[in-house]
């Protein structure tokens, strides 16, 4: 990293959210962040901060991550009340610390939501997210010798659209950031990158209601049309997909005379 | 019908509700506001308006009960939304920051309460007459006038009024996009509908305790 060596290392406070087990209470507890380069990302300014902690023989901060290039959706904190920090279009590993001043205090919080528990401190659970896929969001095809590309043709609009909710990396921005904790843009790309596609038709209907079920079966809130779902997304997905899975889901509804089968309803 | 019940239980079925509930409420009060302005016409006017109001008989009655029953429909969803928006969030942020949800948005809630207990000052103020100090049956025109000669009621239906433009600004565009007949559109048109719509809605409404304060309506 060219620059690393010359620019001026920064001295930060955390504001950090420690709990020890989901059953325990947990506190905001303030550390130290000295001598950081504005070069690390968010992330590696975490490890140095819990390799300190470690030293001094403390626990070391719980946080979730993997691939640290924003495409797994491990990583997610609220950092200065933002979901993934200030930087639009960007998951927290992606962040890097020029994004703050120097003597600025960062507050980080775990995503708050009663769908997704706090495991420890930062890390959430967040298999509600694959309940709610494991209702319908995939296509039942039968798997073998590939057909030819071209036999299916998909009007190229049509496949932007589909590929610009299925870039959805399911970190749970949308639900930290949502007023109402609510899961509809999550539920609503999963539901339009399918549903857009000649492959996802057979299934588009049912996928709609079970999905929206296993949503409100979750206890996510419902959505206010706020937006703030829509400005944190790292992958930038518009809430013009949930005006879709609302369609889809009223008109399964109107017409499917097995909606109560697909939505569990009693 | 079953199915409707169904729907009725789901997040989204709730709010199809309250947009459905909504877009009724809405045409109902530009209606009004448009009635309302006849009372720059001059009492006559204003007054043979609301007597033709009045001798609808049946159909007036069958007005009321269809925005009764919305305007109940809109407020138990709102309510249950809310609940269940506040259980969905049990314990708090220590900080979160708006990121672009509107103003008119955020105060949905507290401006929809504010216009439920509006709205039964309002009936009890111009329609039955209990909070009016001079109310007379017939005399619309001077009911208005001395109404609004206080200046503490003209002050709070225009706050009201207020409120209510927010109201309009942010679910006449919400209403559009929970139905899903919005066409996908950086720049989506449903929000200068809205936009239009709160601000003819809101001055029209505003207008009378504006003129009646100004002397404009005597
Ligand atoms: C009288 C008391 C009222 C209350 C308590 C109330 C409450 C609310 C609340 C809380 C919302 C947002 C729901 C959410 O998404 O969480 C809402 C939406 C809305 N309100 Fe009201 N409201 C009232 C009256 C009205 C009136 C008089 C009108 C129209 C003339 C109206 C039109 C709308 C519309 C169009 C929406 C958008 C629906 C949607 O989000 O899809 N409301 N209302
Ligand atoms: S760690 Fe994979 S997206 Fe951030």
């Amino acid at each position: 990293m060219s620059g690393a060596g010359t620019a001026q290392p920064m001295q930060l406070t955390l504001n950090v959210w420690r709990q020890k087990s989901p059953a325990e209470p947990g506190r905001m507890v303030k550390y130290p962040a000295k001598d950081i380069s504005p070069d690390m990302s968010f992330l590696e300014m975490l490890d140095v901060v819990n390799e300190r902690l470690i030293q001094a023989g403390d626990d070391p901060i719980a946080f979730d991550h993997d691939c640290r290039e924003g495409i797994c959706g491990s990583c997610g904190l609220m950092i200065n009340g933002a979901a993934h920090g200030p930087m639009k279009l960007t998951t927290a590993c992606q962040l890097h610390m020029r994004s703050f001043k120097d003597g600025d205090e960062i507050t980080i919080e775990p995503w708050r939501a009663k769908a997704f528990p706090v495991i420890k401190d930062l890390v959430v659970d967040r298999s509600a997210f694959d309940r709610i896929i494991q209702a319908g969001g995939f296509i039942s095809v039968p798997t073998g010798t590939p057909q030819d590309a071209n036999a299916l043709p998909i009007p190229k609009p049509d496949a932007d659209l589909a590929m610009d909710n299925a870039a959805c990396i399911g970190c749970g921005a949308c639900v930290a950031a949502c007023p109402n904790a609510s899961a509809s843009l999550f539920t609503a790309a999963k539901i339009s990158h399918l549903g857009v596609l000649p492959q996802g038709q057979p299934e588009r209907s049912r996928r709609a209601l079970a999905m929206v079920a296993r949503m409100d079966l979750e206890e996510f809130g419902g959505c206010s049309l706020f937006g703030e779902c829509m400005a944190v997304c790292p992958k930038g997905i518009s809430i013009d997909a949930i005006q879709r899975m609302n369609r889809d889901y009223a008109f399964a509804m109107a017409t499917k005379s097995d909606a109560k089968e697909w939505t569990g309803a009693a | 019908m079953r199915w409707m019940l169904q729907f009725w239980d789901s997040t989204i079925g709730k709010k199809y509700v309250m947009a459905v509930t909504g877009v009724g409420l809405v045409l109902f009060a530009v209606g009004h506001m448009a009635g309302n302005l006849q009372v720059f016409m001059g009492a006559q006017v204003f007054n043979d308006y609301a007597h033709k109001l009045q001798s609808l008989g049946p159909l007036l009655w069958i007005a009321r009960a269809g925005l009764f029953t919305m305007a109940v429909l809109h407020i138990v969803s709102a309510v249950q939304l809310t609940m269940r928006a506040r259980a969905a969030r049990p314990v708090d942020y220590v900080k979160r920051e708006s990121q672009i949800a509107t103003w008119a948005s955020r105060t949905m809630r507290v401006g929809g309460v504010l216009l439920a207990v509006f709205l039964v000052f309002h009936i009890l103020h111009f329609t039955t007459g209990q909070l009016h100090p001079a109310f007379s049956k017939g005399g619309a025109y001077g009911n208005v006038v001395i109404g609004f000669g206080n200046v503490w009621v003209a002050i709070f239906y225009i706050v009201a009024m207020t409120f209510f433009g927010l109201h309009l600004y942010h679910g006449v565009w919400a209403g559009v996009r929970t139905l899903g007949v919005a066409k996908p559109n950086p720049n989506p048109m449903e929000r200068k509908l809205a936009l239009g719509l709160a601000i003819i809605v809101w001055a029209g409404f505003i207008a009378v305790p504006v003129g009646v304060l100004l002397g404009i309506v005597d």
